[in-house]
C-alpha cells in the first residue's frame, strides 16, 4: 500500500485520531527490543515490538495472536449451548460476567425472560468478579512495579474466599459455566447466602487494607501520577471502556446506559477519574470494589424465592429463529459484547465476541510514546487485559 | 550399595547418618526445582495460585520462579499452546540447561482439550519436546499442580546416576537440542517431531504407547 | 436517539443520492441495520459521527457469506406450434423446468455503533451499519473506517486475517492474529484445516470421518 493511499482517509478531511510520530535524529541507531511473547510482564503471551531511543519509546507495535484459540471457529461448530464453556476460557478471571454477556446475546436473539431470581444469582455473581478481578488486576499491577508479592498475595487471598463461593456454587473455582439462556444452572446450595453475607461484610476491611498499603504510597504515586495519560477524545474515538474509559472522567458504565438486568434497583455510584493516567485507574478500581461490595450489600438480602430458569428456555434442541443480535455488558475489564447471527439452525451461523481487553489495547502506543521504557510494563499493567480475550 | 532402611532408622536415632552419594545428589536435587515463570493461559492463574498463601508451592523448594530459561530447572507448560507460539516453547526449551523437566499442565497442553479442532491449536506440547508429568483437568486444580510436583519429585528421587536410566546431564549422547517448528503458509513445519512424538499413523487402532 | 428507519430518511435527506438500505432484522432482538454502498461508507460513516452523535464504535466484524444456490421448480406456459391432427396449431403447453439460481455470496463488514455523547441517559439499541463486497474472491474491498473510528483498527486487521476483507485507507493493514506467513483466511467457511490428524482413541462424528478418510489415504498409498 502506498503512503498516498494510506493517508487517503486523513487527507480527505476527516478528522482522525492517530499517535503522535515521534521524530528521530538517527534512525539506525534506535534500539528494538521485542518484549515477550515470554516476558514476566505481559502476563501471558504478548509481544511488543519496541523501538527505543536512549530510554524513550519512539515506535511501539504490539503483536497478538500467540493465544488465539479459534473460539469464534469452534462456536460456528456448535451448537449455542456448548459454547458457554468456551465463553469461561475468554476472560478466566471473570467467567461468570462472561457467561452473562453471552447468555443476555442469546437471550436478546431467541427473546427469552429471566426470572427474578436468576437475575439476583447474576448480579450477586457478576460483583463478587468485579471485585476479584479488580483486586487481582492491582496485585498485578504492583508486581510490575516491582512490589514483589505483597499487593498480590493480599488480593489472592480475598480472591481464593471468592472462588470458594464460586465452587460452592457451580462445581468449578474458576471456570463456572453458570448461566444458561434464559436463568441460571443450579440454585444456590444451602446455606450460601450466609456464607457469602460473611465473605462480603468482611471486604470493606480488606479494601481498606489494602488502600492502608497502597493509595497514599509514596513510590506508587510517583510512578504512576501523569504517566500514561490518555485524552477522553481519544478514548472514546477509540472504543475503549471500563476502568480506562471512566478515568479519562467520560462517564459510560454499561449498567447504568442499558438498564441490563435489574441493576436499575440498586443505588450505586460510577466513580470517575481526572486525569486518565495509571493512578486514577488503580483509584477507580478500588472505587469500583467499594460500590460492588455496596450492590452486593443490597441484593444478599433481598433475594427472592421463586425459579432460576425460564420455563420457555429449552436446554436441548435450542434453535433460536433467524435474525441477529448484539449483547453487552459492562465486564470487569470494560463493555463484553457478543454478536450471534441465527440462520435458523442449532449453530450459530455468526458467533462473534467483542473484546475489551483487545480494544482496549489499540491506544497502547499512544500512551507508551515518549516515555520510558520501564513505564511501559507500568502503562500496559494497568490496562488490565487478559489474553484469553484478547486473542481469543 | 545401599543401605536397609531399617537400619538407616536405628542409626539415626543414634545420632549417625548414612547415605549415599545418589541419595544425597537427588534429595538436593528434587528440592530446588525452580520453575519458569510462564504462563500460556488460564492455567497460568491457578498456577500462580499455586504459589500463593494458601496452596504455598515453597513447601516443595519451588517457589523461585525465574524469568529467564537459562536459570530455571523446570518448564509447566501452563495453558493452550498455539501454533504461533509453539516455536518460542521449544526455543525456550531449547535455551533450559540440563537437568531440565517439563509438566504439561492442563488439558489444552496435553492434547489441546476442548480447542483441540482449531486451526492454530497445537494438539499437544509432547509434539515437540519430551514432558514428563501430565496433569489432567481445565484447569487443573493447585492441588493437582502440588501433586505433579510430588510426582517430579519423586521421579527426580527415583534417577540413579548411572547406567541407562541416568538423567539426561549425565548422558552425553542424550539430545540437547530439540527442532524448532517453523510458521509455514498453512501449518507448522514440520507439524511433528516424530523423534519425540513415534505415534503411528491412524490406521493403528490399538492404543500407541505414550512419547517419549 | 433515531431509529434505523428514521437515519435511513435523514441520511438520504442530507446526502441526496447516497446509496443506502434499510436490512430488518426479523429477531426479537429488532436491532435493524443499514447497508451502505462502499463507496458512500466513508462519508456516511462520517455524517453518523460528527453529526447523528454516533461518536463510539463498539463492535466491527466480519460475516462470511457463501454462494447460494437454490434449485426451484418453475412452470411455464409457452406458445408451441404443434400438428394436432395433421393440422399446424398453436397450443399452449405447460413445461415444468428446474431452475438453478446461484446468489453470489459476499463478505460482510458489521459495525455497532453507540453514542457516548448521549451519555447514560439515553439507553438506545445499537445503529448496525453493514457493508458488503462484491464477490468472495477478487473484489474483496472496502473502505476503512478507522479513520472515523479508531476503535475499528485492531478490529479491521482481524477481519482482514480471518476474513480476507482488504480494508482502503487502513494504515497498518497486517494480520492481527495468524503469522505473518499464514496464506489462508480461517474464518471463511470453506476453509480448510491442514491435514495434522494424528491420533484419537475414541472417534466419533466429524473426527471419525476425517480418521477414515486418513485410513482409506494411507491405504491408497500403500497400494502405489
Amino acid at each position: 500500500m502506498t503512503t498516498a493511499e494510506m493517508k487517503s482517509g486523513i487527507d480527505s478531511g476527516i478528522k482522525s485520531y492517530l499517535p503522535p510520530v515521534i521524530e528521530v535524529e538517527a534512525e539506525n541507531e534506535l534500539l528494538e527490543v521485542a518484549m515477550g511473547p515470554h516476558h514476566p510482564s505481559t502476563h501471558g503471551v504478548f509481544r511488543m515490538d519496541v523501538a527505543l531511543d536512549g530510554e524513550r519509546v519512539v515506535r511501539l507495535k504490539p503483536v497478538f495472536g500467540y493465544l488465539h484459540r479459534n473460539h469464534e471457529k469452534l462456536a460456528e461448530g456448535t451448537t449455542y449451548l456448548a459454547s458457554m464453556p468456551y465463553t469461561d476460557r475468554l476472560d478466566y478471571f471473570c467467567s461468570m460476567t462472561n457467561n452473562w454477556a453471552y447468555a443476555l446475546a442469546v437471550e436478546k436473539l431467541a427473546g427469552l425472560e429471566v426470572p427474578e431470581r436468576a437475575e439476583y444469582i447474576r448480579v450477586i455473581t457478576a460483583e463478587l468478579t468485579r471485585v476479584q478481578n479488580h483486586a487481582s488486576a492491582i496485585g498485578f499491577l504492583m508486581q510490575e512495579m516491582g512490589a514483589s508479592g505483597t499487593p498480590l498475595m493480599y488480593a489472592f487471598r480475598e480472591r481464593e474466599k471468592i472462588l470458594d463461593l464460586f465452587e460452592a456454587l457451580s462445581g468449578s473455582r474458576m471456570m463456572c459455566n453458570y448461566m444458561r439462556f434464559g436463568g441460571c444452572r443450579v440454585d444456590l446450595p444451602e446455606g450460601w447466602l450466609e456464607r457469602t453475607k460473611k465473605i462480603v461484610a468482611e471486604l470493606p476491611r480488606f479494601i481498606d487494607e489494602m488502600e492502608a498499603l497502597l493509595t497514599g504510597n509514596e513510590i506508587l504515586m510517583a510512578r504512576a501520577q501523569g504517566v500514561g495519560v490518555l485524552s477522553p477524545e481519544l478514548a472514546v474515538n477509540a472504543g475503549v471502556t471500563g476502568v480506562m474509559l471512566r478515568a479519562t472522567g467520560v462517564n459510560y458504565d454499561v449498567r447504568k446506559v442499558d438498564h441490563y438486568g435489574i441493576y436499575d434497583r440498586f443505588s450505586f455510584r460510577v466513580p470517575l477519574g481526572e486525569h486518565g493516567d495509571i493512578y486514577d485507574r488503580y483509584m477507580l478500581r478500588v472505587l469500583e470494589m467499594r460500590e460492588s461490595v455496596k450492590i452486593l450489600e443490597q441484593a444478599l438480602p433481598q433475594i427472592p424465592d421463586g425459579p432460576i430458569l425460564d420455563p420457555k428456555s429449552k436446554p436441548r434442541g435450542f434453535r433460536p429463529k433467524p435474525g441477529e443480535a448484539y449483547g453487552r455488558i459492562e465486564a470487569p475489564k470494560g463493555e463484553l459484547g457478543f454478536y450471534l447471527i441465527s440462520d435458523g439452525s442449532g449453530n450459530p451461523y455468526r458467533y462473534r465476541v467483542r473484546p475489551p481487553s483487545l480494544i482496549n489495547l489499540t491506544i497502547l502506543e499512544d500512551m507508551c510514546l515518549g516515555q520510558n521504557v520501564a513505564d511501559v510494563v507500568l502503562i500496559f499493567g494497568s490496562v488490565d487485559i487478559v489474553l484469553g480475550e484478547v486473542d481469543r | 550399595m545401599a543401605v536397609e532402611s531399617n537400619l538407616k532408622i536405628e542409626l539415626g536415632k543414634q545420632g549417625v547418618f548414612v547415605t549415599t552419594l545418589n541419595e544425597l545428589y537427588n534429595w538436593g536435587r528434587r528440592n530446588s526445582v525452580w520453575p519458569m515463570q510462564f504462563g500460556l493461559a488460564c492455567c497460568a492463574i491457578e498456577m500462580i495460585a499455586t504459589t500463593m498463601a494458601r496452596y504455598d508451592l515453597a513447601r516443595f523448594g519451588a517457589e523461585v520462579f525465574r524469568p529467564s530459561p537459562r536459570q530455571a530447572d523446570l518448564m509447566i507448560i501452563s495453558g493452550t499452546v498455539t501454533k504461533k507460539m509453539a516455536p518460542q516453547v521449544v526455543r525456550l526449551y531449547n535455551q533450559m540447561a540440563e537437568p531440565r523437566y517439563v509438566i504439561a499442565m492442563g488439558a489444552c497442553a496435553i492434547s489441546g482439550g476442548p480447542f483441540k479442532q482449531g486451526y492454530n491449536v497445537l494438539k499437544g506440547i509432547d509434539r515437540y519436546i519430551p514432558v514428563d508429568v501430565h496433569i489432567p483437568g481445565c484447569p487443573p486444580r493447585p492441588e493437582a499442580l502440588i501433586h505433579a510436583f510430588m510426582t517430579l519429585q519423586k521421579k527426580i528421587a527415583a534417577q540413579p546416576l548411572t547406567g541407562e536410566e541416568r538423567p539426561r546431564h549425565l548422558d552425553a549422547s542424550a539430545q540437547g537440542e530439540f527442532p524448532v517448528p517453523e510458521p509455514g503458509a498453512h501449518d507448522l513445519e514440520p507439524p511433528v517431531n516424530r523423534l519425540v512424538w513415534p505415534l503411528p499413523a491412524p490406521t493403528v487402532a490399538a492404543p500407541a504407547k505414550e512419547g517419549a | 436517539m433515531k431509529s434505523a428507519a428514521e437515519l435511513l430518511d435523514e441520511l438520504q435527506g442530507a446526502m441526496p443520492g447516497v446509496k443506502l438500505a434499510l436490512a430488518t432484522n426479523p429477531s426479537p432482538s429488532a436491532q435493524h441495520s443499514l447497508v451502505v454502498a462502499a463507496e458512500d461508507a466513508l462519508r456516511v460513516a462520517v455524517y453518523l459521527r460528527d453529526v447523528a452523535g454516533y461518536d463510539y464504535c463498539s463492535n466491527a466484524t466480519g460475516v462470511d457469506w457463501l454462494d447460494k444456490e437454490t434449485t426451484e421448480k418453475v412452470k411455464t406456459t409457452r406458445r408451441v406450434k404443434k400438428e394436432v391432427d395433421g393440422v399446424e396449431q398453436e397450443v399452449d403447453e405447460t413445461v415444468e423446468e428446474t431452475v438453478k439460481r446461484v446468489e453470489p455470496g459476499c463478505l460482510e463488514a458489521v459495525y455497532h455503533l453507540y453514542s457516548m455523547r448521549q451519555g447514560p441517559h439515553d439507553p438506545h439499541p445499537p445503529l448496525v451499519l453493514r457493508m458488503r463486497t462484491a464477490n468472495r474472491t477478487d473484489r474483496v474491498e472496502l473502505p476503512s473506517l478507522s479513520p472515523v473510528w479508531r476503535a475499528a483498527e485492531f478490529q479491521e486487521r482481524e477481519i482482514f486475517d480471518l476474513y480476507g476483507i482488504v480494508f482502503k485507507g487502513h494504515r497498518d493493514l497486517r494480520r492481527l492474529l495468524m503469522w505473518d506467513e499464514f496464506e489462508d483466511h480461517p474464518m471463511r467457511r470453506d476453509y480448510v484445516d491442514p491435514d495434522d490428524f494424528e491420533y484419537e482413541p475414541t472417534p466419533h462424528d466429524e473426527v471419525l470421518k476425517r480418521a477414515e478418510e486418513h485410513r482409506a489415504k494411507l491405504a491408497a498409498e500403500g497400494a502405489r
